[in-house]
């Protein structure tokens, strides 16, 4: 067998084995959308009922303050909440959320803010760490399929620093940016301020507010009220980053197999052509010495 | 004259349907709440249980963690970040949570609300604490 064909079957068998690998992703991607979407239809619930209450806990006390509302201009720090994957091979999902991150830090910058990352996901966290970036705070390892407790120990730590003033190594507003999941073929980059909470953000909802007693008081349901709410938020992105994520992993994984069986047609083809050039050698140095050969014997 | 209850955790709605009525403990005590209740949101126990009474069924007892309920329109919505139903909780298991808790526990708030967490769950499944 000639060289040339040899290094062609050699490339047709690994592009088919990487095509394998990356259609069984593609698979598995698909597969988790639906579940991650699943996830998302699931929180609602919950996250429509937080809302209406705080709604209607803001509406009826207009004068309510609590630390979680208040401006802090005199906390020049920001935290920046970047929501990015643990896993590789999805595209530009990891870059697009970063950039965006780089550009509002930017914009934070230019501002007179000190932005200060605190990152979500193995993979943002070693971009920032292989630039020497100081993090506010890193999580991993729930990315793919987030829980509730991992967005309660994210706000717990935000609601924390959030507290702090500059000095204690607090900051004074916070920024998520994450993927929200429009559909299967578009997820768009967002950012949004976390905190201090704008009224504002809370939804209107149609009809009458009932007028609430409160049990204890309604400090104390403030108190309460406002940090789930912050956590069902993080989760409620944490979700979106998941169904994104799995999206983006999918559509990365079904260019990879397209490509991978592009090049494999090409291969067989130029193969096929390496064979037939090879017999039809062989063919005319078989006449050519078989020609030879008579002419010697002619000659004698 | 029933009235709709809903218990939801962030991640699902947990139960939901008709009931003859709901008790759930809130600082200041137990507070039962039937039909035409009017309209209070009230802070319940981190690691308290939710009784409901359907329509002519069994109670069902659910283990909550840190949250709140909201009575209007002849509607309760209890939501807290942990809750359970005490029929899906496998006992063996919350007795081993308990102790974790127990072991851990010296006094320090989170390992408290860890600990009565455990221990609502025991009672939610109707075990003895």
């Amino acid at each position: 067998m000639g060289a040339q064909l040899r290094v062609l079957r050699g490339k047709i068998k690994s592009v088919t084995s990487t095509a394998k690998i990356t259609r069984a992703q593609e698979l598995i991607a698909t597969s988790r959308i639906t579940k991650a979407q699943e996830r998302v239809a699931l929180s609602k619930p919950y996250s429509d009922k937080i809302t209406r209450a705080l709604t209607a806990l803001v509406s009826h006390r207009p004068g309510i303050n609590h630390p979680l509302l208040n401006e802090q201009p005199e906390d020049k720090r920001s935290a920046v909440v970047v929501i990015t994957s643990d896993r590789g091979f999805c595209g530009g999902y990891n870059s697009n959320v970063i950039r965006e991150a780089e550009a509002l830090q930017a914009l934070l910058r230019e501002q007179g803010r000190e932005p200060v990352p605190y990152v979500i996901g193995t993979k943002g966290v070693t971009w920032y760490t292989f630039r020497d970036r100081e993090l506010g705070g890193e999580w991993v390892g729930f990315s793919g399929q987030p829980d509730f407790a991992s967005a309660e120990r994210v706000g717990r730590k935000l609601v924390e620093d959030f507290l702090k003033t500059d000095a204690e190594g607090g900051v004074g507003e916070i920024h998520v940016v994450y993927t929200e999941f429009v559909s299967m073929l578009t997820q768009e980059v967002q950012v949004k301020r976390l905190l201090p909470l704008q009224l504002e953000d809370v939804e209107r909802v149609d009809g009458p507010l009932p007028s609430y007693d409160f049990e204890p008081s309604a400090e104390t349901a403030l108190d309460l009220l406002l940090p789930n709410y912050l956590e069902s938020r993080i989760f409620h992105m944490l979700l979106q980053g998941a169904a994104s994520e799995h999206a983006a992993r999918r559509r990365a994984m079904k260019s990879a197999t397209d490509n991978a069986n592009d090049l494999i047609g090409l291969y067989s083809r130029q193969a096929n052509q390496a064979r037939q050039a090879e017999i039809t050698q062989e063919i005319s140095e078989i006449v050519g010495g078989a020609d030879a050969l008579a002419d010697a014997g002619r000659g004698e | 004259m029933a009235i709709r209850v809903a218990l939801v955790s962030p991640e699902r709605e947990v139960w939901a349907g008709q009931a003859e009525m709901v008790v759930a403990q809130t600082i200041e005590g137990e507070i039962g709440i039937r039909t035409g209740h009017a309209p209070v949101l009230g802070v319940l126990v981190d690691g308290s249980v939710v009784k409901i009474f359907p329509e002519g069924g069994e109670v069902i007892v659910a283990a909550v963690g840190s949250g709140f309920f909201s009575v209007a329109d002849n509607e309760v919505s209890v939501l807290a970040e942990q809750a359970e139903l005490g029929a899906e909780i496998d006992l063996a298991e919350a007795r081993e949570a308990l102790a974790t808790a127990q072991a851990a526990g010296d006094g320090d708030n989170p390992q408290a609300v860890a600990e009565r967490r455990a221990r609502a769950r025991l009672r939610a499944a109707g075990a003895d604490v």
